[in-house]
């Protein structure tokens, strides 16, 4: 293989490992914004969430690392759980206190609560954490699977088992959250709610319950990517959400916003634009590029590339 | 507080106006003597709060009048700001007067916001948001990028290495307004009018600009213009049917909006000596964004007193004030804590704004209300 395809697949994997955590959050949006319309700002935040306490819980415990055996299989998985519990417990709070007493207000109001709950909640990682920026322990074992498993030989490829366990993790939540919204009774009233709250409550859906639940859904999707994010990358700071949100918004925007496969879609699209743009064109044009196709985009699709043409009549 | 009110609408016209500038000119120097006795940094705060005003009410026009979500508004600021480094930095050569440039800075803006303005035509709601906010991410970036422009032609070098923004470093110093002209007509001593180091000569110039500014909004909210925006707002499949023309009326909007922040941007490049790409950032254009919206969308007496609360209550009470009173806690920290905690409380109690816009219910004299019976 030639140094040049090599480096072109390893962008297409690096691109799609962005993909994989970006989409994660990026669901969250979706989902919120598919109920009540509301551009969560502080989504972003529960992502950094999700890895700030998913790094408190592993020193607490005090883990050894890297992970093995009974740490594996049994501990790890358990402190996903723990961490998605808290992180979507924690947007439910979000929700409860700054956006449900706002369900009638004026549509701009609960963008400036999102607004201020980010602000708050990064200040407050800021504290808890630290403002600089802040190792993540290797607990993930790292093996080469080409050189060392499969015994190949490839000049530049780098494929570990790191990225394994990202996309075993992020794909699966991925595909379960489809399956939820789409075949169960939850799932259903979710999308009656999102296709008119009023009528939704009408036939007997607790409207309200089904606005907690996706919080809640949401929050443990980031709180998951953020764990992801510490072991496969191994570093954050308290302003990490800020970036992530910001992208992940744009994926959802990208793939059609309230759409769930769109939003894994975009999300997916500005991995590969970032990474290509990284390797290509120069770290510091990838945002421009990123935003500059999103711009694109919007002009010849206004709802994105997944998004009905009907909800354009509904804002 | 209605007494008050009540007695100072009886006052002549020609007084109420008296006393307003009365105080505009005594506040520098009654704050000037604050400054003396206390260590606060008041006016040049005061004067980063009117600017801000003036920014809010450029946004008031997009957001508060056209009903246009803008979430990328501080880009058009950095227009103004780089357009103006462009003109009067020394490295570039170009050295214009700051009396000319700040003209064709407010022109370049309103010409960004027509370049925004034209893809978004088509989107509704939260995506036209989105392209805003790309926006303004896109062009601190380039800014940021726009150090080292080559551009070449097969052999032909149309530019090498062409150093136009000074990337992230920043570009300083820049262009100060310059009294020679005037010195020369009046035959004054050479130097005499040099005083815009002076934070009060500053905050006399802001005023001006923002007495303009908001003249300007006043009399565009009561024009045609002004209906249009709001037909808009409330609906536009409606208001096009009226025979709006609604890209004409959203283009409008995008543009003017975005002359007052190019003429914002002037100013506080020129105050300040220095820009930097990340002074314009994703944080100012949301910092903007509550002002309008706690001061009251669409109201321009609530943009003006909403932005100079909500700028002092920042820069002045958390800033400086807050540490003295509780010098033990680790403020600067809490800052932001307290920052976004207080808009939540305060959009929760009053969800609509402080000062928000009395829908004036059409009154439709009842001779024409017979005539439309009929």
């Amino acid at each position: 293989m030639s140094l040049e395809l090599e480096l072109f697949i390893q962008q297409v994997f690096n691109g799609l490992t962005i993909g994989a955590y970006l989409g994660l959050i990026a669901l969250g949006y979706t989902m919120v914004y598919g109920i009540i319309e509301l551009i969560n700002f502080a989504h972003g935040d529960l992502f950094a969430f999700g890895f700030f306490i998913s790094l408190t819980i592993f020193t607490a415990l005090g883990i050894p690392r890297p992970l093995e055996g009974f740490n594996l299989i049994v501990v790890l998985p358990l402190i996903f759980v723990v961490t998605m519990l808290l992180s979507g417990g924690l947007n439910v709070l979000i929700d409860r206190v700054a956006y449900k007493p706002l369900r009638n207000a004026p549509r701009l109001a609960p963008l400036i609560t999102a607004v201020g709950m980010s602000f708050a909640l990064e200040a407050l990682f800021a504290i808890w954490q630290g403002p600089s920026q802040i190792n993540y322990p290797r607990y993930f074992p790292q093996i080469d699977i080409l050189r060392d498993w499969m015994g190949l030989e490839p000049q530049l490829l780098f494929i570990t088992t790191k990225d394994l366990f990202l996309f075993g993790v992020t794909i699966p939540l991925m595909v379960g959250l489809t399956l939820f919204v789409d075949r169960t009774k939850l799932g259903k009233a979710m999308r009656a709610a999102a296709q008119d709250r009023e009528a939704a409550s009408m036939v007997g859906i607790n409207v309200d319950r089904i606005i907690a639940t996706t919080f809640f859904v949401g929050g443990a999707l980031a709180g998951a990517a953020g764990l992801v994010w510490g072991l496969y990358i191994n570093s954050g700071r308290f302003l990490m959400g800020f970036e992530a949100g910001l992208m992940a918004f744009t994926a959802a925007v990208l793939g059609g916003i309230g759409n769930i496969r769109g939003a894994v879609l975009g999300a997916f699209i500005i991995g590969l634009l970032k990474a290509m743009g990284d390797q290509y064109i120069g770290g510091a044009w990838s945002r421009i590029i990123i935003f500059a196709v999103l711009i694109l985009l919007l002009v010849f699709r206004p709802s994105g590339i997944l998004g009905s043409t009907q909800s354009i009549e509904k804002v | 507080m209605n007494a008050i009110a009540e007695s100072w609408s009886k006052l002549p016209r020609m007084l109420q106006v008296g006393i307003v500038l009365a105080l505009i000119i005594a506040t520098p120097y009654l704050i000037g003597a604050v400054e003396q006795t206390s260590n606060f940094a008041l006016l040049s705060q005061i004067n980063r709060a009117l600017i801000f005003v003036v920014l809010a009410l450029g946004l008031n026009i997009v957001v508060g009048f056209a009903g246009l979500l803008d979430l990328g508004y501080a880009a058009f600021f950095a227009i103004g700001a780089y357009t103006f480094g462009v003109l009067t930095w020394p490295n570039l050569g170009i050295q214009a007067s700051f009396f000319i440039a700040i003209w064709i800075c407010a022109v370049v803006a309103a010409f960004f916001g027509i370049l925004v303005g034209t893809p978004t035509l088509r989107l509704r709601g939260d995506y036209l948001a989105i392209v805003t906010l790309a926006f303004g991410e896109i062009i601190p970036t380039l800014v940021r990028n726009l150090d080292e422009i080559t551009i070449r032609i097969g052999d032909w070098v149309i530019l090498d290495k062409f150093n136009l923004t000074n990337g992230p470093q920043g570009m300083n110093p820049l262009g100060r307004p310059d009294f020679s002209f005037f010195e020369g007509i009046f035959n004054m001593q050479p130097g005499a009018l040099a005083v815009s180091f002076d934070p009060k000569f500053w905050y006399f110039m802001i005023v001006i600009t923002a007495g303009f500014v908001l003249f300007a909004s006043r009399r565009l909210d009561m024009s045609r213009l002004g209906r249009a925006w709001k037909a808009i707002r409330e609906d536009e499949t409606a208001a096009d049917f009226m025979g709006v023309d609604p890209i004409r009326t959203k283009l409008l909007a995008f543009a003017i909006g975005a002359s007052f922040s190019g003429l914002a941007g002037v100013i506080f490049a020129s105050m300040i000596q220095a820009i930097f790409p990340e002074l314009f950032r994703f944080q100012v254009s949301i910092f903007l964004l509550i002002i309008v919206i706690i001061s009251g969308m669409g109201n321009v007496f609530g943009v003006l007193i909403g932005g100079l609360i909500i700028s002092t209550f920042d820069g002045v009470l958390l800033a400086q004030v807050l540490p003295q009173i509780l010098p033990d806690v680790d403020v600067q920290s809490l800052r932001w804590v307290f920052f976004g905690a207080g808009l939540i409380i305060f959009m929760i109690f009053r969800p609509q704004g402080l000062f928000p816009r009395k829908a004036k219910a059409a009154v439709i004299p009842t001779a024409l209300a017979a005539e439309g019976g009929d």
